[in-house]
């Protein structure tokens, strides 16, 4: 096996195993560890420069990737004429250097703050700089290699399809200049410490916030009355197939 | 009507010494932690002053606690359920640690480490999240007794629509005037953390009502915290999870009162269980201003009443709980004698923890540096009870606190309590009693008997009476979790995480 073979072929799936297996268990077993991690009670005003430009910006550029890899043809047909594809790239790269802002004030940030350094883990370093790197050689790309959106969808796309059917073509990344691959590297490297870091956040997104009441009842025992006096006791179940019963999830009203 | 249980305190307001016991013992049972050190479920107020976490009351700034919009609907000050998400990244309106304050110790260990030298050694604060050297300028009762108070009173928000007459006179320093106001969590009916949450993680137990967050549902967006408009939800910094009063859950369980309660020194606190229409939560906080105070009153349920009862009964409370609620001394207060109030009902969220108004000291005003009562000798007793106007803490200014500005309920309840402190007062100097404080007795409302046990209540009532906790049945409640005959002989709690030993 080769290097190239190694690192695109096998690596992809090494880390995506271990970022799913490790989430899940820790997800079930430590869902106390699960949390944003926000430092914002101990540091406000640069948090804001720092985290609102990053989260948004990385967050539509990952928006656009997926899309490339959803509808690769929509992508060639936008930019059949040039001035879309400028627009799309031009668009792509001023979300690029905004989150690149950000990250650089979040980095200065942890550098500087007395009281973010506090709860500042080793890990958090780690993270930092991967997203960093990401986004550098993000840039670089943009600028470098014109046009991404439109080379990509070529050499990219069918290489993580053959990813995702299972036939790895590492081939399609072989060729390419170091800062491509190190691009996708950054990106192996964040998936493996996803698990193991305050990464797994992501998937915490709470969007069953829109659609859920306002308000949170929880009985912890069924407001049934079956044990209320004047009601009969339940009949006696046999321990065997005695399920524990789950605890009931009730919305007030409004 | 649905009928839903709720566990209430009650805070005699008129009793409260403001020795912050409640707050040391909540904060040695419960938040004696790294990352929760600057928390302070239980905290006793200064009024007026600006409270902890400074300023919370303004609510254009921290945009707690629920509004009325033009069409009359309810909703959150802090977000919509979009913008809510919108603002995960960073929440505006969250508190910063130094709306807090930065919580400190000292370098004890220098007073024993440090080597001879010509001074002595002091051990100097350092920061308990830092651990380097701090200058103290600030603390979670820095307040207290209005130290600093032409900062800390003068921006108290419950100051608004008071006269500077009566300012002037708040301020003037033989006359300076002040109360404590304890708070925790009110357990709201309508909590706006709840609503804040994006996880889904706080949620009301239907069995008392005690307001809690899942710590393992809690991600840390920190929405309860601007949301909550007591400001009693906490961000713990170094777990990233919110914390708040839990109303000593654990201990109600086993039948004793909170923490904080248990060792009021002033026996300021009483416990019990009210009884309420959950149906109406709704409606009634969306209520105009006016109407909030006795709506919410009005919410809370009647134990004697047949159809109440039958009501509970099938929703599931048990017998052992509308018996505790027929003793109450909450809802005897609340609700028998209408003399407690929820603290600001102008934030709709239904605060289930009730404040009795303190009387203010005797009015006097300062003549050649002699005090000087302003009122007849003759009249003492009787023309204070019709002058309650003149009081040293502005009725006004009760009524920011208590019932959104209007002082009538203010006045009924000081009334109450003047008349059957006057009462005893004949009773038990006197030996005998007058029409004039029969009358004045009359003019509050109050028959004999009923000012017999309001005096009773407040001044004599032993632990039981002040105190009354209904049977939670934990026996019971662990069989819908757990079947008893496959965890016989297992005894204790799981562990998920063993402790680790040496290897």
């Amino acid at each position: 096996m080769t290097t190239n073979q190694l690192l695109f072929g096998a690596l992809p799936y090494a880390v995506v195993l271990l970022a799913v297996m490790v989430t899940i268990v820790r997800w079930r077993r430590l869902p106390f560890s699960v949390s944003s991690l926000s430092s914002q009670l101990l540091e406000s005003r640069k948090l804001y420069w720092g985290s609102v430009p990053f989260h948004w910006g990385i967050s539509l550029i990952l928006v656009g990737h997926l899309l490339a890899l959803i509808i690769p043809s929509g992508f060639e047909l936008w930019n059949g004429e040039s001035v879309r594809l400028f627009l799309l790239e031009a668009t792509g790269l001023g979300l690029a250097l905004w989150a690149a802002f950000g990250i650089t004030v979040l980095i200065a940030r942890r550098l500087t703050s007395d009281r973010v350094k506090a709860v500042t883990t080793p890990m958090d370093v780690v993270v930092l700089l991967i997203i960093a790197v990401q986004i550098v050689t993000g840039i670089w790309i943009a600028v470098g290699y014109r046009f991404g959106s439109f080379w990509g969808t070529s050499v990219f796309v069918p290489y993580i399809r053959s990813l995702i059917v299972f036939q790895p073509a590492p081939e399609y990344v072989d060729p390419l200049p170091w800062v491509l691959k190190s691009h996708v590297l950054a990106f192996y490297a964040f998936v493996a410490v996803f698990a193991f870091s305050r990464l797994v956040h992501i998937i915490a997104l709470p969007i069953q916030y829109l659609w859920r009441p306002w308000q949170r009842v929880v009985f912890m025992r069924k407001p049934s009355g079956v044990y209320h006096p004047a009601a009969p006791r339940p009949q006696d179940q046999g321990s065997k197939d005695h399920e524990p019963k789950q605890l009931t999830d009730q919305s007030a009203s409004k | 009507m649905k009928v839903r249980a709720q566990m209430s305190m009650l805070f005699h307001l008129d009793k409260c010494i403001g020795c912050h016991t409640c707050s040391v013992a909540c904060k040695n049972l419960w938040t004696d932690r790294e990352g929760a050190e600057y928390m302070w479920w239980n905290n006793v107020e200064t009024r007026p002053g600006t409270g902890y976490p400074t300023g919370w009351e303004d609510q254009e700034h921290y945009k707690g606690g629920w509004h009325r919009d033009e069409k009359g609907r309810l909703k959150l000050v802090l977000h919509s359920k979009s913008a809510g998400l919108g603002k995960l990244f960073y929440n505006p309106s969250l508190p910063e640690l130094d709306d807090y304050y930065d919580p400190f110790t000292f370098k004890y260990g220098d007073l024993f480490n440090s080597p001879q030298q010509e001074q002595q050694v002091t051990a100097i604060p350092i920061s308990k999240i830092t651990g380097t050297p701090v200058e103290i300028s600030t603390g979670p009762n820095w307040d207290d007794d209005l130290g600093g108070s032409d900062i800390y009173a003068r921006n108290d928000p419950s100051m608004e629509g008071i006269d500077e007459a009566t300012r002037a006179q708040m301020e003037e320093i033989e006359r300076v005037v002040l109360n404590y106001v304890p708070r925790i969590c009110n357990h709201c009916l309508n909590p706006a953390c709840v609503a804040a949450c994006p996880s889904g993680a706080i949620y009301k137990r239907g069995e008392d009502g005690v307001v809690l967050v899942n710590e393992d549902k809690c991600r840390g967006w920190r929405m309860c915290v601007a949301g909550c408009p007591y400001k009693k939800v906490y961000y713990n910094w170094d777990t990233g999870k919110s914390e708040k009063c839990i109303l000593c859950f654990p201990r109600m369980e086993t039948g004793q009162a909170p923490a904080c309660a248990h060792s009021c020194v002033g026996r300021i606190r009483y416990m019990g269980v009210l009884l309420y229409d959950q149906d109406r939560i709704a409606d009634v906080t969306s209520l105009p201003e006016d109407e909030l105070v006795d709506a919410q009153l009005d919410m809370i349920l009647d134990p004697w009443d047949d159809a109440v009862v039958a009501a509970a009964a099938a929703a599931g409370i048990d017998d052992g709980w509308i018996d505790a609620a027929r003793r109450s001394p909450v809802y005897k207060f609340v609700k028998e004698w209408g003399m407690a109030l929820p603290l600001h009902p102008e934030y709709r969220t239904a605060a289930m923890m009730f404040y009795i108004p303190p009387l203010s000291p005797v009015m006097s005003t300062v003549e050649r540096n002699l005090v000087r009562l302003d009122i007849p000798e003759d009249r003492r007793d009787f023309a204070l009870a019709d002058e309650l106007d003149k009081a040293r803490m502005p009725l006004k200014y009760l009524a920011n606190l208590f019932t959104v500005g209007d002082v009538e309920p203010i006045r009924r309840i000081l009334k109450m309590m003047f008349a059957v402190r006057s009462y005893k007062r004949r009773q038990s100097v006197e030996g005998d009693m007058d029409s004039d404080t029969l009358g004045l007795l009359e003019s509050a409302g109050l028959s004999e008997a009923e000012a017999e046990a309001i005096y009773k209540l407040t001044t004599v009532p032993t632990i039981d009476d002040r105190f009354v906790f209904p049977p939670y049945h934990r026996e019971m409640s662990i069989e819908t979790l757990e079947d008893p005959l496959v965890r016989k002989g297992i005894t204790g709690f799981g562990q998920i995480n063993r402790p680790k030993r040496d290897a």
